[in-house]
């Protein structure tokens, strides 16, 4: 995943960044720095799903020196990034596999179609093609043909998938799915959940119980437990991780259809506001369309830059 | 749902009411929070904008200056604006035409799309009395046709059989093929999701319209799309003429923006909102009651609908005369306690009702939520016939009984006696209370010692 990333992931975030870049561009190809100028960069970011707040904060921190001066596209969106990156840096980081936890256990959960059983296909393939024994287990035990959609993954990636009929209870599943990697000796167990909304309480119960039945028979487990968020979510997504996070203790981030217009702006508002780790992205629908999170080339490429 | 911009916007009018009289400046201060309010909601920015100014023009004119009431006046007004923006009344889908008439789903990745097709296709089946036959063109995501068959075989709608390796425009020719000759209605067609920038897949879904004609495409997008779905809803409108929105998970805590940004740049009418994960939950968009929720207005004409279709007649006949005669025992109380679940809860009732926003936190700190419903069901069914006719005969050896039989305690048990007894209390008065009934039996369910100081229904 590291060789060339930078490229890929400029290439998959180009198309998230146009519209706000050429945004910028319009309102300073060279002028002065004025409460106008100000709001309609205030506006441009707001556009971006970086939310008002921080948005405000951002261009507060461009105003502090250069109020009233004369400004250019180029500089206005270097100093963004920059004040971006220093939000992002903290939370980029990778999700790393421990061997002695035999296995490390990475409980994946999320919203209705954010992408979780694509991003654990995509997990699969990068932790096996690292050397990795991956195993993954069905969970998804609600919606119809999930099992199936996962089993394909597996198929894909060379890895094998627990899997019980739809319907089944996924508590036991996952209990079921420790075992078994355990008698396999796999050093990675990916365990999918059903799509769930944070706000449907026993939906949120089924999932906490998920956790005590895995802590069952692996008292630390899971090990990870990796939210995945879609990138055209708007401000929901702060009720969305911090929900997750108090229910089920979410460990960390993945940040899907980064391919798309959509900017995933409210990451930045995430990372100030929950500090999470965020671990990946995802730019497309294929096995290798998965990249590491980098903040500075997370930032510059939002803004254009490079 | 879209409570929390109900909240917002309820505490910015609550600033203009206490004032007596409305200045421009009380204005542009409301109109910004409306701005923060809405864009926090996400709502995208150049549709903020035209609303803004649209209200503040209107509001700032002279019948406002001069009214009685002016922060009720400015409520009027932005929700006037927000009933017109959303679009006035709700639109069936047009299924005329020559059968079959074909209806085609469009979206992003995970909005929805085939979980709405299922929806879509069991309520024409079932309402409509339409033959109906699904076809899965999504030959991108695994296993996403199997989704689609077993979703038909759930909701007893025919699926179009699947021959592996087909490509989407030939499943539909095959689809329209198998819908004249098997003397179909409608056939609905349900596409992959795809980037509206993804210029193969957008050509590839306006080659399926082509061949199939359809009466209908649907732009089926998540309620919680933010800032972007200006741009979704504008890309693929242009590219192919989109006919509805299906807005889905308005069952979520989104704030809901989207829904206006939609419904402004692609310039068609949400026809459908999304529920629930079950296949009977969906509803058919209403303007008006969308707006008055987001104005914290409530939504008294959902209630009175969702009780007449829940409510059993004659069991709530038999009720009524009961009150009337002053006769409600615990089995009676049972009973509504059930209704209540089925209605949607607390939680369900309370998001519909005017004014109740702020005191759903309340209740929620009280812990006053679904749960407590179930747990008194269940004292009561710990009951015997004869305790459940007449209350009077529990006594502390009974209670120590039924509290052990209910999993609960004493103390609870007391409590729902307690409940129990101002219920028929008020029950005796109900009938008086006309059409207001409903709000007041309901706010008699919480009983005095459980609510929060300074709580409590405001009617």
């Amino acid at each position: 995943m590291s060789g060339g990333w930078f490229s890929k992931l400029k290439a998959g975030l180009s198309k998230s960044s146009n519209k706000l870049v050429g945004g910028i561009t319009d309102v300073f190809t060279k002028r002065k720095l004025d409460d106008d100028a100000l709001e309609e960069l205030e506006d441009i970011l707001i556009a971006g799903d970086l939310g008002p707040q921080t948005a405000i904060k951002l261009t507060e921190a461009l105003a502090k020196n250069r109020y009233d001066k004369e400004i250019s596209d180029e500089e206005v969106r270097t100093v963004l990034s920059e004040e971006i990156t220093k939000i992002l840096e903290p939370v980029a980081q990778p999700l790393e596999i421990n061997k002695s936890h035999n296995p490390h256990i990475v409980l994946v959960v999320g919203v209705n179609g954010s992408g979780k059983t694509t991003t654990i296909g995509k997990l699969a393939k990068h932790y096996s093609e690292s050397g990795l024994k991956v195993m993954m287990a069905a969970g998804d035990t609600f919606r119809a043909a999930a099992v199936e959609q996962l089993k394909i993954w597996g198929d894909r990636t060379g890895c094998s998938v627990v899997a019980r009929d739809t319907g089944a209870d996924a508590a036991g599943l996952a209990f079921d799915a420790i075992e078994q990697a355990r008698n396999e000796n796999a050093d990675v167990l990916l365990i999918d959940t059903a799509g769930r909304l944070q706000n449907k309480k026993d939906l949120m119960a089924e999932l906490e119980k998920v956790i005590r039945v895995i802590k069952k028979l692996a008292p630390d487990a899971p090990h990870d437990v990796l939210m995945v968020l879609d990138a055209t979510v708007g401000q929901n997504a702060h009720s969305q991780v911090e929900i997750f996070r108090d229910t089920v203790g979410v460990t960390g981030l993945a940040l899907t259809k980064l391919d798309g217009t959509a900017k995933g702006g409210v990451l930045v508002a995430l990372a100030e506001k929950f500090a999470l780790p965020v671990h990946v992205i995802g730019v497309g629908e294929q096995a290798d369309d998965m990249r590491p999170f980098e903040a500075n080339a997370y930032a510059r490429s939002l803004m254009g830059l490079d | 749902m879209f409570d929390t911009l109900s909240n917002r916007l309820g505490s910015v009018f609550d600033g203009l009411k206490r004032r007596g009289a409305l200045k421009e400046a009380d204005v542009s201060e409301a109109m910004r929070e409306i701005r923060l309010a809405l864009l926090d909601a996400d709502v995208a920015l150049p549709v903020v904008k035209s609303f803004i100014k649209e209200v503040k023009e209107k509001a700032v004119g002279e019948a406002v200056l001069k009214s009685v009431t002016p922060g009720q006046q400015v409520v009027k007004i932005v929700h006037d604006a927000l009933v017109d923006m959303l679009g006035a009344e709700s639109q069936g889908l047009n299924l005329l035409g020559e059968p079959p008439v074909a209806i085609m789903m469009v979206g992003l990745q995970g909005s929805g799309k085939t979980t709405s097709t299922a929806k879509i296709a069991k309520r024409l089946q079932e309402k409509e009395r339409k033959k109906v036959l699904m076809a899965s063109l999504d030959v991108a995501r695994p296993a996403a046709q199997e989704q689609l068959a077993v979703l038909g075989e759930q909701v007893d709608v025919k699926t179009l059989p699947i021959v592996a390796g087909q490509q989407p425009v030939d499943i539909a020719k095959r689809a329209m093929q198998a819908g004249k000759l098997g003397g179909y209605d409608i056939v609905m067609l349900d596409t992959a999701g795809r980037l509206h920038i993804d210029e193969g897949l957008m050509d590839e879904v306006a080659a399926v319209k082509a061949v199939t004609n359809p009466q209908e495409i649907l732009l089926v997008a998540d309620s919680m799309t933010g800032q972007d779905a200006v741009t979704v809803a504008d890309s693929f409108n242009q590219k192919m003429s989109l006919t509805g929105i299906v807005l889905t998970r308005i069952d979520g805590d989104a704030r809901g923006g989207a829904a206006l940004s939609m419904r402004k740049v692609a310039n068609c009418p949400i026809k459908f909102l999304g529920t629930g994960e079950k296949m009977e939950e969906i509803e058919e968009f209403h303007a008006d009651r969308l707006a008055n929720r987001i104005l914290g207005m409530g939504d008294v004409v959902s209630l009175v609908e969702k009780a007449q279709e829940t409510i059993d007649e004659e069991e709530a006949e038999e009720l009524a005369k009961k009150m009337q005669k002053g006769q409600f025992d615990l089995d009676d109380m049972a009973k509504q306690l059930k209704q209540m679940r089925k209605m949607g809860g607390m939680e369900g009732l309370m998001g519909m009702l005017p004014g109740v926003g702020k005191m759903k936190k309340q209740m929620a700190g009280a812990g006053i939520d679904d749960k407590m419903i179930v747990r008194q069901e269940a004292i009561i069914s710990s009951m015997t016939k004869a305790e459940r006719k007449n209350p009077k005969l529990i006594h502390a050896k009974r209670k120590q009984r039924i509290a052990a039989g209910s999993g609960t305690s004493v103390q609870e048990v007391n409590k729902i006696l307690k409940q129990h007894q101002m219920m028929s209390k008020m029950m005796k008065k109900v009938s008086k209370l006309g059409e207001k009934g409903l709000m007041r039996s309901l706010g008699g369910m919480i009983p005095p010692n459980m609510m929060p100081p300074g709580g409590g229904f405001r009617r």
